[in-house]
């Protein structure tokens, strides 16, 4: 895979991932004209498309348009699973996931995608497998937080401390 | 390598089955396409590695359950890994019918997936998908533009000489009713088809034209060029196109290629036209004024590109040589055109006004029948075919062109004709007449006396050319010709040059002459060897340019050698 883009029906962007290195210019150039081509399709019309020299395989969800570029040898249809796999890691992380919901969160989006696809190919094909890896990062994640709490607690009862021995002390 | 990738997927396919890792019954589809993909890369080209695969691959394309996606995703596999690694043929008919199913399932992308794959396999396959041909024609009809587009392709690749009034019959409803970005490539896929299997004259030019009528502004710049050259070459079609042409005309003048076509065709075989009924068509009563008052409209027409009015005022022309009534009306429109904005059509109209004013007499020849043009051939002027006065000619009013600018006619083609060669003839300078050298190194032999009577071939001024023969007994192929130049006359001859043209079937190569002047008064003779190989021992042509300064005048003639012994060539 060389990209992929999520995009609402009005046309912004809500996640992109690149798998190619190219300028910021060429991206945007590149996620204006393909915005345009995919939302210019109609409801029934096949979900892939010729682009340049790439294929794109693109699914709707509600209001949101998946849309993934595959070079010449990849296989079309494994990449609509792939995207479904996506959307139901999401769904089953957030719990009935809705636009919103990536909006908001849409680092952990990130992470998930990051769990699930590395480089452009599928690199952990059990469900299970990603969200316990998520789960973990979670986890991970609070408890850090958790301790920094804790630390600039500790700091400030610590001063107050040491403010109330120097008042003694001067008393 | 290739056998424990080959466990690993067995085991998959059979027995591994985990609710994590699957997808609505497809165990692990991720890891099975991923599978297959390296098999693919594994097996191209490596005999060993395909015969491994070949069990597992019947295993997987038979067992995986189609119902969902997943299941089609990795068969799609399968196909592309069967299409590009040494499978047997009958794992390859096995493939092809997968993709046939594909074919029929109701979902646009299994649809898609299969025509695209089919179009690779083509080349290779292609009886086998042939069986298919039906259905790919149905999918002509959908009305999603990536669909119709493979399909599309994938037909013009299925055309042949069995299938083809079908076929032509299908893609040219297609052509009708598809969208502008795909008439461009249907219509050029139809011409090609139709150029390559068409199975008689009359169909290709009944196909052309409809092409043309539907889609005439998205057809290829050639297209009107092949279709004039196709109609020229069915002399017996002659008058049938014309009419079709014209009834096609008069109905719609916007179609750019198409005006073309009919106004040359008019202008050629105006008579045919005008002489009553045909038997292929229905009797069509057309009068002298009608054919005038369209070809005026054409040119009056904002519609028409500056090409086709001047297809239209040569058409005109032709006319007035072709039609029985009076040249009142053409010579009115021509003069009217001399003054026109346009340089083309005003160079034009002055020449043919020339031609009424001044060589009244010479226009029925220039403006007679072009011969059948070579395709691919280069540019020459008309006249030096038609008219015998080249000399008085190239002294005079410049030479109307051709409007088919991008055809030549080959001198050596004249000579050709009844012999009919297939080949190009060579490039020829854009100089008037053209450069009439064809050689090849041929070994030298020194000439033999010969029994072959001397032939007298030109004079003029006192400048005379004679011809002699030598056959050398050796070879029975080889013919040798001096071509000796004598001078009577007071003024010497100079810069004198001579060269020679033979039909394509001969091979010719001259020497370099003993001088290239010629003194006057019965001085030396100048002495030119020309050396003939006829391997086919057809009968010799030989057609002879001379240049040179004869009193301070410069001298061309061309010239054919009539009168040849019979022993030159037997």
């Amino acid at each position: 895979m060389q990209f992929m883009l999520l995009f609402s029906r009005q046309g912004k962007l809500r996640l992109q991932k690149w798998y190619v290195p190219l300028s910021d210019k060429e991206k945007k150039k590149i996620t204006r004209e393909l915005v345009q081509t995919v939302l210019a399709r109609k409801p029934k019309m096949c979900s892939f498309l010729e682009w340049r020299d790439l294929k794109i395989v693109y699914k709707r969800y509600a209001s949101l348009y998946f849309c993934c570029a595959i070079e010449d040898q990849d296989n079309e249809l494994i990449t609509l699973e792939i995207i479904h796999r996506y959307v139901e890691l999401l769904d089953k992380y957030f719990g009935s996931v809705c636009e919103l919901d990536i909006i908001f969160n849409f680092e952990k989006a990130y992470f998930i995608l990051d769990e699930f696809l590395l480089g452009g190919e599928v690199q952990e094909t059990s469900k299970k497998n990603v969200l316990k890896a998520i789960e973990q990062a979670d986890l991970l994640q609070e408890k850090t937080e958790h301790v920094s709490a804790r630390v600039s607690l500790g700091v400030r009862k610590r001063t107050r401390i040491c403010a109330g021995v120097l008042t003694c002390i001067k008393m | 390598m290739v056998p424990q990738l080959v466990h690993i997927l067995r085991t998959l396919v059979t027995t591994g089955y985990s609710t994590e890792h699957s997808i609505s019954g497809v165990s692990d589809p991720f890891l099975q396409v991923q599978i297959l993909r390296l098999l693919r890369i594994l097996g191209r080209n490596h005999e060993e590695s395909s015969e491994t695969m070949n069990d597992l691959l019947a295993q997987v394309a038979t067992n995986t359950d189609t119902s969902r996606n997943a299941g089609n995703a990795v068969l799609f596999e399968t196909v592309l890994t069967i299409m590009d690694i040494r499978s047997a043929a009958g794992l390859r008919v096995l493939a092809v019918n997968i993709l046939g199913r594909f074919l029929l399932n109701s979902d646009r992308n299994i649809r898609y997936v299969a025509l695209t794959s089919l179009l690779r396999l083509v080349q290779s396959d292609h009886s086998a998908v042939q069986r298919h041909r039906p259905t790919v024609v149905e999918c002509l009809r959908e009305p999603d533009g990536s669909l119709s587009r493979r399909a599309l392709e994938l037909s013009l690749a299925l055309v042949n000489s069995s299938n083809v009034r079908a076929m032509t019959q299908e893609l040219q409803g297609f052509l009708e009713s598809c969208p502008p970005d795909l008439q461009a490539d249907c219509a050029s896929g139809i011409l090609l088809a139709a150029e390559r299997f068409a199975p008689t004259k009359r169909w290709h030019i009944d196909t052309t034209l409809r092409v043309l009528m539907t889609a005439g502004t998205h057809v290829r710049d050639d297209a009107v060029a092949n279709l004039t050259q196709l109609i020229g070459g069915a002399q017996e079609l002659h008058a049938y196109s014309v009419r079709r042409l014209y009834s096609a005309l008069a109905e719609d003048i916007s179609q750019q290629p198409l005006v073309q076509v009919a106004a040359w065709c008019i202008g050629e075989y105006g008579d045919l036209l005008l002489e009553g009924s045909c038997e292929e068509t229905e009797p069509l009563q057309v009068e002298e004024e009608e054919v005038l008052a369209l070809l005026e409209r054409v040119l009056q027409s904002h519609m028409s590109l500056p090409a086709t009015r001047g297809y239209a005022l040569t058409a005109l022309m032709k006319l007035s040589t072709r039609l029985r009534g009076d040249n009142n009306r053409i010579r009115q429109v021509v003069s009217v055109y001399g003054s026109c904005l346009d340089v083309e059509l005003q160079q034009r109209a002055v020449e043919y006004n020339t031609l009424f004013r001044k060589y009244d007499h010479m226009r029925a020849a220039i403006l007679e029948k072009i011969p059948l043009v070579e395709r691919g051939g280069s540019q020459a002027d008309e006249e030096a075919k038609e008219s015998k006065e080249t000399a008085q000619l190239s002294e005079a009013a410049p030479v109307p062109t051709e409007p088919q600018a991008s055809k030549l006619l080959d001198l050596l083609d004249l000579l050709d004709g009844p012999s009919g060669d297939a080949q190009h003839p060579p490039p020829l300078d854009p100089t008037p007449g053209g450069a009439l050298i064809h050689l090849l190194n041929l070994p030298c032999a020194p000439p033999p006396p010969a029994p072959i009577p001397n032939l007298k071939v030109f004079e003029r001024e006192g400048l005379q050319l004679n011809l002699s023969f030598v056959r050398p007994p050796g070879t029975r192929t080889l013919l040798l010709i001096t071509v000796t130049a004598t001078n009577t006359s007071g003024g010497d001859v100079t810069h004198f040059i001579c060269q020679a043209a033979v039909p394509k079937s001969f091979q010719l190569q001259l020497q370099a002459p003993s001088g290239d002047t010629v003194p006057a008064q019965g001085g030396l003779p100048t002495t030119q060897l020309l050396r003939i190989l006829n391997p086919k021992k057809a009968p010799l042509r030989l057609k002879l340019r001379l240049t040179y300064n004869h009193f301070g005048q410069s001298v061309q003639e061309i010239f054919e050698v009539n009168n040849l012994p019979v022993e030159t060539w037997q």
